[in-house]
């Protein structure tokens, strides 16, 4: 009795995910063959790969401390400027601190902010979704409504309110970020699922007499995943720079933890004599961010060309 | 018909405001702590009789719901409540402060578009040419660049290093200015001030610039698409077999239709224009409604913080409905 229930399990719900999977890593290959042929698209998955392995082994990679410093040795221009230490590759800041490991140290709460934010607003937006596409109804209703409600702010500005009421950390800007963002994700599974439901598929499944949950599951969600992954990639960039701007107003992440919208704000005091503090973290931003869009435009012409606009 | 249709679409507005103050509300309760101590906690010693006054002002004595319709019941009024630090109608703060960010925002519009609209056909029309791909590759720039970074560049480059304009501020000092509107660029050109338009324009330059990248890249990219999908349609290649001259063609066939797409997300662009108004203020020491909210979120004025978000929740919803309306009129097709 057990094992066959454990049987009809496997093959509800496990079995179509391990023959989409077959699927994947047969087209796996094919993707990486289409990526190649996109130079952006592979140029800026390289860099995102580069920034993560950054990232993971930032205390091994960095040339210095990115905690601490010494007085003596504050506001040293970069090495190619006069007066600058070949110690110090990108100069130190106020404190003496070395700007270049603060720069690789930052990638992580960038990333860990723009992975966790976009991870979290995805599962929850996609979750919310379905049901609401799938069910229609009261449920629809309520959750639709709530999700219009929140369109209303401005992005920025609802982060910055909540922050404002939170007060700042990082697990106060993942709920701020993750609040409002799940909202794309909802649209987007909402409208699929309503579209996938009429298909044949779904008519089969239902005659075959598979329940609701498992036809979402496992016959609904593997067909939207990808358009899902697409958003999730395209809207990471933007959640990187919300974080940024939010540390940059002294919102996000606080000192001394090195972020690099909050080093841009350290720099700005000394915009005059030392440019180095203020800019060079604005563009390992701008590097990270325009790598994960250049990453992301080539993902979607690849997985999703309906969404492409061109 | 479409009368009707208008105003049903400004009464929906309605139900929206509620629930955008209600959710207000709900942020302000999530503050740890209460408003007043929080308050007590910057002011320094307080006697208990004013702990309690404020309890009472604030309806902090009273339930929840009851303290949820109170505070609609302002709201409805225009009574965003008052600031205890300031000792002033939190109305009447923010209406100070909003013609230099509305001055700010209308700059950073005309940056975004004045960019946007020329780079966004021609790239379209001539696709694959250099401007194309030179305009394309500063759009997709433009929306990877964070604004205040983008801010500080032009600062660092144009006031500081080249000195060609000024740092911060809105107007040299001792310049002399009668307000009328309180957007100082407006007033001079009203009051036939040539000085302080000098003035007021140079102050204005890099904010609008630094506020209006992100919009003129966003909004060049999305009427590129639109323009290059409009420009293979049937009824345009029939435009040009009748003879029309390729402008023509292009700017009153072409761009007509492929402005629908490109005017929802303007509207949509307000948004960051509204949240990147806080940013781009605090760069550069603009005197308007976003840096008094940061400067207010700091110094714990959440009456104003308060007030402030349902401002900008109103405007960008009004801006949205302005969009929905401006389509009946560009396709008489979409009915609202």
């Amino acid at each position: 009795m057990d094992t066959e229930g454990k049987t009809t399990a496997y093959q509800q719900i496990l079995y179509p995910f391990k023959l989409r999977f077959q699927l994947w890593g047969r087209s796996g290959l094919s993707f990486l063959g289409e990526l190649s042929r996109q130079p952006s698209a592979l140029l800026g998955g390289v860099m995102v790969l580069l920034f993560v392995l950054m990232a993971i082994f930032a205390p091994q990679v960095s040339p210095g401390d990115a905690m601490r410093g010494h007085l003596r040795e504050q506001l040293i221009p970069p090495v190619w400027e006069e007066g600058g230490n070949p110690e110090f590759l990108l100069g130190t800041d106020v404190q003496g601190r070395d700007l270049l490991s603060r720069i690789i140290h930052g990638a992580r709460i960038s990333l860990w902010v723009g992975i966790l934010a976009v991870g979290i607003s995805a599962s929850i937006g996609t979750a919310l979704g379905a049901v609401s596409g799938y069910y229609r109804g009261w449920v629809d209703t309520i959750i639709s409504r709530f999700a219009d409600l929140l369109m209303a702010f401005p992005f920025l500005i609802f982060a910055i309110g909540m922050m404002a009421f939170l007060g700042p950390g990082f697990t106060n800007l993942l709920l701020a970020l993750t609040l409002k963002c799940w909202v794309v994700f909802f649209r987007l599974a909402r409208g699929a699922v309503m579209a996938e439901k009429t298909q044949e598929y779904v008519e089969a499944a239902k005659v075959v007499g598979q329940s609701n949950p498992v036809i979402i599951i496992s016959e609904i969600l593997p067909n939207i995943f990808h358009s899902i992954l697409v958003l999730a990639t395209l809207n990471m960039g933007s959640l990187i720079i919300t974080e940024a701007s939010l540390s940059f107003l002294g919102l996000g992440i606080q000192p001394p933890t090195p972020a690099w919208g909050s080093m841009v704000a350290d720099g700005r005091d000394y915009l005059v004599t030392s440019w180095w503090i203020a800019t060079l973290p604005g563009l390992a931003i701008l590097a990270l961010v325009l790598s994960i869009n250049l990453f992301g435009e080539g993902l979607r012409d690849i997985l999703d060309p309906r969404l492409k606009v061109e | 018909m479409r009368t009707v249709k208008i105003l049903e679409r400004i009464l929906a507005v309605i139900p929206i405001m509620f629930g955008v103050a209600i959710v207000v509300f709900l942020f302000m309760r999530m503050t740890p702590g209460d408003p007043v101590d929080i308050m007590m906690g910057e002011a320094g010693y307080v006697s208990e009789g004013e702990i309690e006054n404020l309890r009472r002002e604030f309806n902090l004595d009273k339930p929840l719901h009851i303290q949820l319709y109170l505070f609609l019941a302002d709201a409805i009024r225009g009574d965003l409540g008052n600031s205890y630090a300031r000792r002033a109608p939190v109305s009447e703060l923010i209406a100070e402060r909003l013609p230099a960010t509305i001055e700010l925002a209308l700059g950073a519009l005309f940056v975004g578009l004045v960019v946007s609209v020329p780079i966004g056909i021609i790239s379209a029309v001539k696709q694959y040419s250099a401007i194309d791909r030179i305009g394309m590759a500063g759009a997709f720039l433009g929306v990877s660049m964070p604004s205040f970074w983008l801010g500080i560049l032009l600062m660092l480059l144009f006031s500081v290093r080249l000195q060609w304009l000024p740092v911060a501020g809105r107007i040299d000092y001792g310049v002399e200015l009668r307000t009328v509107t309180g957007m100082y660029v407006l007033d001079s050109i009203l009051t036939g001030n040539k000085a302080a338009l000098i003035s007021s324009l140079s102050h204005l330059v890099l904010p609008s610039i630094s506020l209006g990248a992100a919009m003129a890249a966003t909004v060049a990219r999305i009427l590129r698409s639109s323009m290059l999908e409009v420009l293979r349609q049937d009824y345009v290649t029939l435009a040009r077999a009748k003879g029309l001259v390729e402008s023509l063609v292009v700017l009153k066939h072409a761009l007509r239709n492929a402005l629908i797409p490109t005017i929802t997300v303007v509207g949509l662009q307000v948004g960051v224009l509204l949240g990147g108004n806080m940013i781009v203020e605090t760069v550069f020491g603009w005197p308007g409604l976003g840096r008094l909210v940061v400067q207010s979120i700091f110094a714990r004025h959440f009456p104003l913080v308060q007030g402030a978000v349902m401002v900008y929740a109103f405007v960008f919803v009004m801006a949205n409905l302005m969009v929905d309306v401006l389509y009946t009129y560009l396709n008489p097709k979409i009915t609202l």
